[in-house]
């Protein structure tokens, strides 16, 4: 039965903007990315919002609902009151395009300042086999659909636009976290220019990027936090700076 | 120069929020709790006293290493003498109380508490923090955190002790073995609570195998990590529950030993 929906949705640009109110029908079933649309059909026709899939999939229609980092296609219009108006923005870390589309270049840079895997020397294509245990823990970063709502929600740069040049990013640091746990990648330097060159210190693990994830992956647990350990044993560990001199000189005897 | 959420390129919104829940209440609620627990470990730590009711010993006082300790109390004797600072006997508990308080400090989820709660860096998610820079575990003192795995070392040495008074508990007040009273489940939930703590750390769970990149070639480590895994999903209420255990455990002792109430004994 369809209802009818109190929305305020931003629209602008960078120079200026703000908060339109607009009532739309809504029918059962229908997401907020459905009345968006129809908004769109309706009455804003040059409304601008990036999606794709409307599966929860593509990670396009990020946007902030309410306040909250989500995905317009993954929100039910009925997990709404029927009194409630609706606040829909664009994503509030990033620079504004226009009306609910960001500019995210931010995060293909990071993407791109990441090393990718390095396979042993000599390892032919078809050559690797690894056990599921081994492949269990990557998997599950593997999961991310690159929406950036951690990223968006991230204080670090959500609320510091000056440490944008030095942190990568929850996001990041999963990629950083498959490929250190990877039994093949020989890249040995991930943990030393996770804490020096993408700000993995900087993180203060308040699990925001852990509670907006639409994958649900654990990502200060299950990345970050080991990550932070993994840097503790070669940076701020003498005990295991020891450990780790001494079985160099066994290994060389 | 305004920065974060109001910077120049991003949308122009004035608001620091646009939540419309009550997002505000858990960094209150835990604001509150832990200053209640601060006010009541500090009152305690200094106090010097009631908190050794044979067999019963404060997990606050335990182990008590001071020549000022009550009689009996030493599990482990008195290296330290009697210390006064300005006439005042310097209380055994302070002796030891800067490491269960260091690995609660570092724990990572009591991070995100106090973070959020007193430091609202940031209070909620997508909430806009108050200050104007921020540079996170990078410097000085909060570099510190990483010394987390020493704190808990120490804590699971904390733990043995306050599990041998769980023990001790079992005898009554003349010293005989074979009782059990309201006392030793006090002191033995305490015990429990806190190496459910412990072993959900993460910390402990990168010790135990979180560190290795394969774990097919480490069976045995890779089982213990899967079960430290899933207490470590639960290390937020193992973190509550052993903090307020250990608070209450005190509180009874203290009441046991002013004769606020009996010990009752079962057998």
């Amino acid at each position: 039965m369809a209802r009818k929906l109190s929305l305020r949705i931003w629209r602008g640009n960078q120079a200026d903007g703000g908060l339109q109110n607009v009532t739309v029908d809504a029918n059962e079933g229908e997401v907020v990315l459905d009345v968006i649309h129809r908004v769109q059909a309706e009455q804003m026709n040059d409304l601008a919002v990036r999606w794709n899939c409307k599966a929860g999939k593509c990670g396009s229609c990020s946007v902030e609902i309410n306040g909250k980092p989500r995905l317009a296609c993954m929100t039910q219009v009925s997990s709404f009151g029927d009194e409630e108006t609706i606040t829909i923005t664009p994503l509030r870390a990033f620079p504004v395009i226009k009306d609910l589309v960001t500019d995210v270049s931010f995060n293909y840079k990071k993407a791109m300042e990441i090393p990718a895997f390095e396979p042993p020397v000599g390892m032919k294509p078809g050559e690797p086999r690894m056990q599921q245990i081994d492949v269990e823990r990557s998997q599950e970063f593997r999961k991310c659909i690159e929406c950036f709502l951690c990223q968006d929600t991230c204080h670090v740069i959500r609320d510091h636009e000056e440490n944008k040049k030095s942190f990568a990013g929850p996001r990041f640091f999963i990629r950083i976290a498959e490929l250190d746990m990877h039994p093949l990648d020989i890249l040995r330097n991930r943990k030393k220019t996770a804490q020096e060159e993408h700000g993995l210190g900087m993180c203060n693990i308040t699990k925001c990027c852990t509670e907006v994830c639409p994958e649900h992956i654990r990502i200060t647990d299950n990345a970050i936090i080991p990550m932070k350990e993994r840097v503790v044993d070669e940076k701020y560990d003498p005990l295991r700076w020891l450990g780790s001199k001494i079985r160099k000189r066994e290994g060389m005897l | 120069m305004a920065t974060g959420v109001f910077s120049s390129t991003r949308a122009k919104i004035s608001q620091r929020t646009l939540r419309t829940d009550k997002w505000w209440i858990q960094p209150l609620v835990i604001f509150s709790v832990l200053i209640l627990f601060i006010i009541y470990a500090t009152i305690r730590a200094f106090e010097n006293g009631h908190y050794f009711a044979e067999p019963l010993i404060s997990p606050f006082y335990s182990p008590c290493l001071s020549a000022a300790c009550e009689t009996g109390s030493s599990l482990l004797g008195q290296p330290f003498g009697i210390w006064k600072i300005l006439g005042m006997t310097f209380s055994p508990a302070l002796f030891i109380l800067i490491f269960p308080l260091g690995f609660r400090m570092t724990c990572y989820y009591y991070r995100k508490s106090y973070y959020r709660s007193f430091w609202m860096s940031p209070p909620a998610c997508a909430v806009a923090e108050p200050h104007a820079t921020y540079t996170g575990e990078t410097k000085a003192p909060l570099i510190l955190q990483n010394a987390h795995r020493y704190f808990f070392y120490i804590g699971l040495v904390f733990n043995v002790l306050l599990t041998i008074d769980a023990i001790l508990a079992f005898k009554d007040s003349k010293g005989h073995w074979g009782h059990m009273s309201v006392g030793t489940l006090v002191l033995l939930a305490n015990a429990t609570f806190l190496w459910l703590y412990s072993a959900s750390c993460h910390t402990c769970r990168h010790t135990i195998g979180g560190r290795l990149r394969n774990f097919s070639k480490h069976p045995i480590r890779y089982k213990a990590w899967t079960i430290v895994s899933a207490l470590n999903h639960k290390h937020q209420e193992f973190a509550w529950v052993s903090l307020l255990g250990v608070a209450f455990a005190d509180f009874y002792v203290r009441s046991v030993s002013t004769h606020l109430f009996t010990n009752l004994y079962f057998f």
